[in-house]
């Protein structure tokens, strides 16, 4: 409940005003196997904003996005420490349903997947397995609504019986995030989700991910220091498993505290 | 563009000096690729020779069983003998115990024109018809008791020696006392063939008839029975269990030393004689469970035994295929691992499933091995009403047929061989059309 209130207190990092705590790891911790992927990261992400996870490959971002939907949960020999809330509930706590999370924290990932279905049926699919549509006509709304809000419908209205394999690489993407948003997530994690585009479809995807805010919470991981400026309102640096900075992106890039982060995000290594 | 570019170059720019050239040992390497694809078509074309040598050879010895000579002859149901007592309307019984050869025999030689009195150019002319004629005309006249006291044009099948003597089978210029047909048969033989009386027919009995002694009158109806039960019970016992077991232990079992075992345990009993199948069949359903012998029943429970590693080692490898990226995506969508699996694996994995339990159907229909343990082996001449009854299966007809002295069955077990393949061939289509149908669908 604490973090619903507000950001009024000051902690160790400097963060936005007025925005209420959507999810908050404190301590998280990650091993798989032997090995110690997350040392004691400690995040918040605040509601209806684009956090940005940033920092070189193998620091542990990608496995902190994983934590907050427990998709770390079907990776043999994977452990997770320490606590992630979301709207202050424990998620690894043992009464919350890992498929209910997963239906309000939805994910989209780092190379487009859409289902060897239709667009139809690929949008439909997250409603259909939450009985989320009362009849036909109400599913046939919410794939409509889906693939709008994801700005693809214009371009596949005519063909929602076709594969949604046969679509470019930033329909497919696009039609993932459809697919996200069609069970109505509150949380949407996208796991560097233009790494696998061209610039053009990858402005298309930064454009809608900028809409969606105003809707759904979101955490992007990505490797391309642009793209976190441009579409975030928050990013977090990662380092070797360990947060190294976070704050406004703003003062991120123009004014980092961390001679690491400096040295990251001009490109000195990473 | 970049030519233009190229072109309007000042002429007076040197062209850079080429470095000497490297020996890096580009022939060596076109050789190594050479040689390679030599060994390669030579492998092929080696697999090619013998399949088609194993063909021509079984084709051709095997094609003429698929025809048989028959002769048509006048047949007078004579009241006094196929209805002794005179009730013109006959039971069972005694129709069983008429003497239809002897109306054989009467029609052959009155058709030859010969002197009844004859005896000897008589019991000649009736040996030319096959001892099944017994069987044949009761079967005429118990469909149809109007026959009684008529003449009527039969088709009989014909002595297998006649048969393989018109089929050229064995040499007819050798001196008569060392040969199955005397002159005076040829003779009768001729005649027949040229008033139209004799002559090869299609053999439906090859496919209907159950096992004979006599190779005329033996067929593969009961082995085509019983494969067919048999395959039904592989496919209703082994296709379930192993496709539920492949699930369980792929999608759902933990990684651990017991599930590392039963792994190596199921590959290493793909590779057990399928023998030893045949020991356990018999000692746990034949003399354990006390399920009939011979029974197509335990030869198809024997067979699922044996087919089960396949189809489970093939339906994991076709689970594992499965892109991990679908099972991310029905994973992040809350899809529970049950949805995910039967929503989205399941049906991506089917062709793979399907091919593989093709491919072991395939298996267990050519194997008689096993099934000689469990008394499949037997002489049955009546259809298996149902799958407790005794029968037998293709290959092991094919294996008894392959035991016969008589030049009939060779031809004959041929046969049934290139019915086998043809079993064989027409389930890897099915396969192959499964399999696109299924793919066909993204």
């Amino acid at each position: 409940m604490m973090e619903n209130v507000s950001f009024a207190s000051t902690g160790a990092h400097a963060r936005p005003v007025d925005l209420p705590v959507k999810m908050h790891g404190r301590k998280v911790e990650v091993f798989y196997g032997q090995k110690q992927a997350l040392h004691g990261v400690d995040l918040e992400i605040p509601e209806r904003q684009v956090t940005a996870l940033i920092g070189p490959s193998g620091c542990g971002k990608s496995t902190f996005l994983r934590c907050l939907n427990r998709m770390n949960d079907t990776v043999e020999g994977a452990r997770v420490v320490g606590d992630i809330t979301l709207d202050g509930e424990d998620i690894y706590n043992k009464n919350i349903d890992v498929v209910e999370l997963r239906a309000r924290v939805g994910m989209v990932f780092q190379k487009p997947n859409p289902f060897p279905k239709s667009i139809f049926e690929n949008v439909a699919y997250g409603p259909k397995i939450h009985g989320l549509a009362k009849n036909k006509a109400h599913l046939r709304e919410i794939v409509e609504t889906s693939l709008k809000r994801a700005g693809l419908f214009e371009e596949v209205k005519d063909r929602l019986d076709e594969p949604g394999t046969g679509l470019s690489g930033g329909q497919q993407q696009r039609l993932c995030i459809a697919r996200a948003i069609a069970v109505s997530p509150e949380v949407i994690l996208m796991d560097e989700p233009c790494s696998a585009l061209d610039p053009i479809a990858t402005a298309t995807v930064e454009e809608l991910i900028d809409e969606l805010k105003q809707n759904y919470t979101i955490v992007i991981v990505t490797h391309s220091m642009q793209q976190a400026a441009r579409v975030s309102q928050r990013t977090a640096m990662f380092h070797l498993g360990r947060i190294v900075e976070v704050g406004p992106t703003e003062k991120m890039f123009s004014n980092p505290d961390d001679k690491r982060t400096q040295d990251y995000i001009t490109g000195r290594f990473g | 563009m970049t030519d233009a570019t190229l072109r309007s170059l000042p002429t007076a720019a040197p062209t850079s000096a080429a470095p000497p050239r490297r020996d890096i040992g580009l022939k060596r390497r076109y050789g190594a690729e050479r040689r390679f694809k030599a060994y390669g078509i030579a492998a092929v074309g080696t697999g090619l020779f013998f399949l088609c040598w194993l063909l021509y050879t079984v084709i051709s010895q095997g094609y003429t069983a698929f025809w048989q000579t028959e002769i048509r002859l006048p047949i007078t149901f004579a009241a006094n003998i196929v209805d002794p007592r005179g009730t013109g309307n006959p039971d069972m019984a005694t129709l069983q115990r008429a003497n239809y050869p002897k109306l054989a025999q009467d029609a052959i030689v009155a058709k030859l024109g010969i002197d009844p009195a004859d005896r000897g150019a008589a019991r000649d002319a009736a040996a030319l018809v096959s001892a099944n004629v017994r069987a044949e005309l009761r079967d005429v006249v118990a469909s149809d008791l109007t026959l009684i006291g008529k003449t009527q044009e039969v088709w009989i099948l014909a002595n297998s020696v006649v048969d393989s003597g018109v089929k050229g089978q064995f040499d007819l210029s050798v001196e008569e006392s060392r040969r199955p047909l005397n002159d005076r048969q040829l003779g009768y033989i001729q005649q027949l063939e040229q008033d139209g009386a004799l002559e090869q027919r299609f053999n439906w009995g090859l496919f209907t008839f159950g096992n004979s002694s006599r190779a005329e009158a033996a067929g593969l109806g009961v082995a085509l029975i019983g494969s067919a039960w048999m395959m039904l019970i592989v496919l209703v016992v082994s296709l379930p269990i192993g496709v539920a077991a492949s699930i369980y232990l792929e999608e759902f079992a933990p990684k651990n030393k017991f599930t590392d075992f039963i792994e190596v345990n199921i590959n290493n009993l793909a590779a057990v004689p399928s023998i030893v199948y045949g020991l356990l069949g018999l000692a746990v359903f034949i003399n354990y469970m006390s399920l009939p012998r011979s029974s197509a029943l335990v030869g198809g429970l024997v067979l699922s035994l044996m087919t089960l590693p396949t189809i489970i080692i093939a339906t994991r490898a076709a689970l594992k295929a499965v892109p991990p990226s679908i099972r991310a995506a029905a994973l992040g969508l809350g899809a529970s691992k049950n949805q995910m699996v039967f929503h989205h694996v399941l049906p991506l994995a089917m062709p793979g499933i399907l091919t593989g339990t093709i491919i072991g159907l395939a298996h267990a229909l050519g194997e008689t091995a096993p099934l000689l343990l469990i008394g499949m082996v037997a002489f049955v001449a009546d259809y298996p009403a149902t799958p407790l009854d005794a029968s037998t299966a293709l290959p092991v007809q094919i294996y008894m047929w392959a035991n016969e002295a008589e030049r009939a069955f060779v031809e004959r077990s041929s046969g049934a061989i290139i019915v086998l393949l043809i079993f064989l061939a027409l389930m890897n289509f099915f396969a192959i059309i499964l399999r696109r149908r299924f793919e066909r669908r993204w």
